[in-house]
């Protein structure tokens, strides 16, 4: 090991954070940019799912919560994206890698909303499991990362809060909406579940990871908090999660639960779930649409630039 | 672990200390004097405030159409902030508009349970802007700019009219809205002076918005009446101020400056009688609220 490399590690696992311009080894750099990339894209490929709601959200007071949301998601991407341009790569690369399949997003995007409940369960847990995730990275090692997380798990659990929120009022209406509710629970209770990623067994990157502080702490135990803490709010809303193999452990002082379908995790994962095409043609033609328009401002700007150089 | 944002989450849920924030949105207008003003009629007011609110409530619901759709994320950013702003002005002066109109409708009673032809906004903020095949960026830029320029004057002369809430809805508006001005002119400056490709999209934005202004200071009887006891601005009073800034920012553009008349002149917003295009934006809006009935919020 290179002296670079031991200082380096040795930082690393006294909890100090390492900064743009510290040595760090390839590996690490190549790591967070893929994980930070990815959880950038997922934010704005998850503007939307429940984006495509806000013009038909059913008050003006859930319009102003929707769209409020998914402005939040555009405001985390942006942020992620500057922290990943502290590494040495730019958002119109990653931009392009995102939009030709080269990087990937969060799976959980590829699945439809079906109906307004689904903003709610959204918000519940699909922003419950990303907090889980989340919240440990606020303390990763390398700084830009860590910072960025501590704003966007605020306001990640804000999002949270306000998805309960709707769920507790659907289920205060009349059955259709408790209904609603427990049909779009079913459908987004296996998919959260996966957010953490596969099992331990068969993950290839957590290992590395956990060693250079980037990861705290491994898919399954973040599994388990999340559904440890899941249970008691499915109980004071009066919903259920479609599992017969979930029940309380004595033992453990955990929760027992079955496990999602590995396979159709795959599947989704390598572009088979239902809205994958769809999510990056979106995106795809947001992006190109939009490029007379970037090209004007910069034109603009280097008309201005000119004119001041040459005053 | 020592993960106390999400250890806090599995507690109960009837407190809401155990989360970040709260959800609601603090009333803006508390201690506002809400009683109709003396020598004004209510159901005159009413209209008011919904030709005020509708105007907002559409914008809004057409700016949020550009939500994940926008040339760059700032973008994206930018237009939610503008349409929240206008979402949230629209709610004050609905509400206000079933207070004292007598008939105690919500502001989403007004929203949602209203067909086309009794809504009262301009038709400016109605029009398919894109995007998609109805506009462009330069279009949706056009109308940012018309539209903020003139609510911006109006609003500015509002904070002083005898309905209190109007007043302060109009005090709190100003500063929302000469930014949206500003950003709108920003973004004519950049595409009218960019490239030719831009600049050619930026004048066909500007003309086919412009035939829209005249209608922006066109008399109405209902606000005539309310002018005369001071609690509505004469729209004609901000017809210099607002073509000053306009044709400023447009020469500055290096664009021409096309007429403000249509030639069709039987749609008239104020009135209820909308293009076609109010009706489809509708359509979406209230879909799902009058989908199921009894159902809360």
């Amino acid at each position: 090991m290179s002296e670079q490399e031991a200082r380096f590690l040795a930082t690393v696992q006294a909890e100090q954070r390492i900064e743009p311009r510290d040595w760090m080894p390839d590996g690490y750099r190549a790591t967070l940019i893929r994980q930070i990339a990815q959880h950038a894209h997922s934010e704005i490929i998850g503007m939307q799912p429940e984006g495509e709601w806000i013009a038909k959200a059913p008050s003006l007071r859930r319009k102003a919560i929707l769209l409020a949301k998914v402005q939040d998601e555009a405001g985390h991407g942006l942020y992620l994206y500057a922290a990943t341009e502290t590494l040495g790569v730019d958002r119109a690369e990653l931009t392009e890698k995102l939009i030709s399949g080269r990087q990937k997003y969060s799976s959980i995007f590829n699945y439809p909303t079906l109906s307004y409940a689904d903003v709610g369960v959204i918000g519940w847990l699909v922003d419950g499991a990303a907090i889980c995730n989340q919240v440990p990275l606020c303390r990763t090692s390398y700084g830009p990362y860590a910072r960025a997380m501590v704003r966007v798990c605020k306001e990640e659990s804000f999002h949270q809060r306000q998805g309960y929120e709707l769920l507790m009022t659907m289920m205060r209406g009349t059955q259709a909406q408790r209904d609603m509710v427990q049909d779009a629970v079913n459908r987004w209770w296996w998919p959260s579940l996966m957010m953490f990623g596969p099992p331990d067994s068969a993950s290839s990157n957590t290992e590395q990871s956990m060693v250079w502080r980037i990861k705290r702490h491994t898919n399954d135990e973040l599994r388990q908090k999340y559904v440890d803490m899941s249970v008691p709010q499915a109980k004071a809303l009066g919903v259920t999660f479609p599992d017969p193999e979930l029940r309380w452990n004595d033992e453990r002082g955990q929760h027992d639960f079955g496990q999602p379908d590995w396979d159709d995790f795959w599947r989704v994962v390598k572009g088979g779930g239902p809205c994958n095409e769809q999510r990056i043609a979106h995106r795809k033609a947001a992006h190109e649409d939009g490029a007379w328009v970037r090209e004007a401002a910069q034109a603009y700007a280097e008309k201005r630039n000119r004119q001041a150089g040459a005053a | 672990m020592n993960d106390s944002v999400y250890d806090g989450l599995s507690e109960e849920h009837a407190d809401d200390a155990r989360w970040a924030y709260g959800t609601g949105f603090h009333d803006e207008l508390s201690g506002v004097d809400r009683d109709i003003p003396s020598g004004v009629d209510g159901a005159d007011l009413g209209l008011y405030c919904q030709m005020l609110g509708d105007d907002a409530l559409v914008l809004a619901q057409r700016l949020a159409e550009w939500c994940s759709r926008a040339p760059e994320l700032e973008e994206d950013v930018a237009l939610a902030n503008i349409g929240l702003d206008l979402l949230g002005q629209a709610r004050l002066l609905l509400t206000r508009a079933g207070e004292v109109d007598g008939t105690g409708r919500s502001e989403d009673d007004f929203a949602y349970l209203r067909p086309a032809d009794q809504f009262r906004n301009l038709l400016l903020v109605e029009l398919d802007c894109g995007p998609g095949p109805g506009g462009d960026f330069a279009v949706t830029m056009a109308r940012l700019l018309v539209f903020s320029s003139f609510r911006l004057s109006l609003l500015y002369r509002l904070q002083s009219t005898v309905d209190p809430v109007i007043a302060a809805v109009a005090a709190k508006g100003v500063k929302e809205l000469a930014y949206h001005r500003d950003h709108a002119a920003q973004w004519v400056l950049r595409l009218g002076d960019g490239t030719a490709e831009s600049h050619r999209r930026m004048q066909a934005a500007v003309d086919r918005i412009w035939p829209y202004l005249d209608e922006l200071y066109a008399p109405h009887p209902v606000v005539a009446r309310l002018i005369e006891v001071d609690a509505a601005v004469d729209p004609a009073d901000v017809r210099a101020e607002v073509e000053d800034t306009l044709h400023r920012v447009l020469r500055a553009a290096t664009l021409s400056i096309p007429s403000p008349h249509r030639e069709s002149g039987e749609l008239s917003g104020r009135d209820g009688r909308h293009t076609p295009e109010l009706a489809e934006v509708l359509g979406t809006m209230q879909e799902l609220a009058r989908s199921l009935p009894g159902a809360v919020w």
